[in-house]
């Protein structure tokens, strides 16, 4: 029997983890945007985070690829900054997996940042907090759990994500092809052995990665 | 010394009705107590004046520096307010100790100088043996005491408390009320404390202010509040018993005396200056002040009132006897219990105990 290729499994499990760290900053950061200020077009934002959830993966990537490619302005100046263009790298793939992780992190954070009792916020400015003191020691402790059950939600879309990434990562075999568009390379080839042990290994992923965030969550809530 | 004068209007919404907040104040150091019914705006003028909401009109001064003030659109942020605020749930950090709790309170301090401060206060509100541990495992008097620790560690011009004693049993309310005196004996600021509790604006109050639908309608200290209610509205916000109408039929200064009829009976009561016969007037006459006995028949004696008598009912300190026509007296429980089946009862009005609202 020839040996299993792991790369896909280590690229997509990098790109999740990546994805997942990234989207927490930007996520969390409109989050509260979202959550704390009233501004002008503060709800067309929420739509606009919210949007990837609605559209189809492929729909989504057809967009990327025409904003990112390398005849666009952002695609240049990425290229400029790089060395390299962004599609068909691997790094597109974290791109493409932004895209799940961050409209989730955005909804569950201004949720959890909006259920925190207010009189919380009045009682820190009350007692002369900034705003950032205020956020990082008050309001980000209380809603860590909801934060903590978002990430690992958006870790395991990450990890799924095909319609994005083949639009614009592609399927080059041990530079850009993930789990899930190996799986589908190999259903297509006939691989039916790799194709089993790929989807087992995942789902195995998968559900050891919903325990580990139960077991957390749990002992949180027990102490 | 806080001098405030806020309005603020809410349009009526979907579940509430309109309101609007126009009420003037003025404290020094001491604590003035806003007493009034729930809804009434207690809550949102210290609000106000921490700062959480932006009143449409008005001036607020602190110690001569301004907080708010509508003409020139100045509106500090709660920040830079330094106005102590112990919440109604006390509001402690859930996730920190007592002693970080404090510690954040007091992050301006240079850190020497903040490790002091923790420690003298947890000292000084008996807080330093349990100081480790987070709000959910102290008691609720310990929660109290540190949420109050707290307001005051860093220097505020200004203690601004929200019904501090609402749900809390009676030795709590005992422990509160004695930290209380503590504070103000220690710290020379104005306390404002909102409460729709009688008791507690006598047990704290230097002056008080009622408070009605967003109007302060009287202040005063406690003792000449109840005893000159300045109108009918607050003598039944404070829960005065036995009011009742009454016409001024003579007035006699120089024997300190007058006449009332009240329903269809004559009265003598004291001199009331200021008034002239023919007034109509409110009177009221506190239910201990006044003394029932048994009507045996013969002819009422001057002011005595024909009564019967419909309910009784415990008190602490007594049985309260209820007449027909909303006419409450106290007895000591001994007296009544030797006439308890007595029906018809002759209710006797000292004349000083008439006074007028």
């Amino acid at each position: 029997m020839p040996p299993v290729d792991w790369f896909p499994l280590w690229l997509s499990l990098r790109v999740a983890a990546l994805a997942t760290a990234i989207s927490l900053v930007i996520g969390l950061g409109l989050a509260w945007l979202l959550a704390s200020r009233s501004f002008r077009g503060k709800e067309a934002l929420d739509a606009a985070a919210t949007l990837p959830l609605v559209l189809p993966p492929t729909v989504l990537g057809y967009y990327l690829l025409v904003v990112l490619g390398r005849e666009s302005v952002p695609g240049r100046l990425y290229e400029s900054l790089f060395g390299q263009p962004l599609v068909f790298t691997w790094q597109a793939a974290v791109v493409a997996a932004l895209f799940h992780a961050i409209p989730l992190l955005v909804k569950s954070a201004r949720a959890a940042f909006e259920s925190v009792d207010k009189s919380y916020e009045r009682a820190a400015r009350n007692l002369g907090a900034s705003e950032w003191r205020l956020f990082w020691r008050v309001i980000l402790p209380l809603a860590r759990r909801s934060i903590f059950a978002a990430s690992v939600l958006a870790f395991a879309r990450s990890l799924g994500d095909f319609g994005i990434t083949i639009m614009i990562a592609g399927n080059i075999p041990g530079r850009t092809q993930t789990v899930a568009v190996a799986i589908y390379d190999a259903v297509e080839a006939g691989n039916g052995r790799l194709a089993r042990i790929l989807v087992l290994v995942i789902s195995a992923v998968a559900i050891l990665i919903l325990y580990v965030a139960n077991r957390v969550e749990q002992r949180h809530a027990a102490a | 010394m806080i001098e405030a004068r806020i309005g603020k209007r809410f349009p009526a919404g979907e579940e509430s009705a309109a309101f609007s907040l126009d009420i003037e104040l003025e404290a020094s150091a001491g604590v003035t107590v806003l007493f009034g019914p729930s809804g009434a705006g207690k809550t949102l003028t210290l609000d106000c004046i921490a700062g959480f909401v932006r009143p449409d009109s008005g001036r607020i001064l602190l110690d001569d520096q301004i907080l708010y003030d509508g003409a020139t659109q100045v509106h500090l942020r709660p920040q830079l307010r330094r106005c102590g605020y112990v919440f109604q749930n006390y509001a402690l950090f859930p996730h920190m100790s007592l002693r970080a709790n404090l510690a954040f309170a007091a992050e301006r301090l240079p850190r020497l100088e903040r490790h002091r401060k923790v420690n003298e206060m947890l000292e000084r509100f008996h807080l330093a043996g349990v100081a480790g541990r987070k709000p959910r495992e102290v008691s609720g008097g310990e929660k109290q005491r540190c949420s109050i620790a707290r307001a005051l560690i860093a220097g505020p011009r200004l203690l601004l408390l929200d019904e501090p004693a609402r749900g809390l049993d009676a030795p709590l309310r005992a422990d509160l009320y004695a930290v209380l005196r503590q504070v103000r004996q220690e710290f020379h600021i104005p306390i404002l404390l909102v409460t729709h509790d009688l008791e507690e604006c006598f047990e704290l109050g230097d002056q008080m202010l009622v408070i009605r639908e967003g109007r302060a309608v009287q202040g005063g200290s406690p003792r000449a509040v109840i005893d000159h209610p300045a109108s009918v509205e607050v003598a039944r916000l404070l829960g005065i018993v036995n009011l009742f109408e009454a016409e001024i039929l003579a007035l006699d200064p120089g024997r300190n005396t007058s006449r009332l009829r009240m329903r269809d009976c004559e009265l003598a009561g004291p001199y009331y200056s200021g008034r002239l016969k023919g007034d109509r007037v409110w009177v009221f006459a506190r239910p201990e002040e006044l003394r029932a006995v048994p009507n045996q028949g013969g002819r009422p004696a001057p002011n005595q009132v024909a009564a019967r008598l419909a309910r009784v009912s415990e008190r602490p300190q007594g049985v309260r006897l209820e007449f027909a026509g909303d006419l409450f007296v106290d007895v000591p429980r001994t007296e009544f219990s030797a006439r308890k089946d007595n029906k018809e009862w002759l209710v006797e009005f000292p004349p000083q105990a008439i006074r007028i609202v």
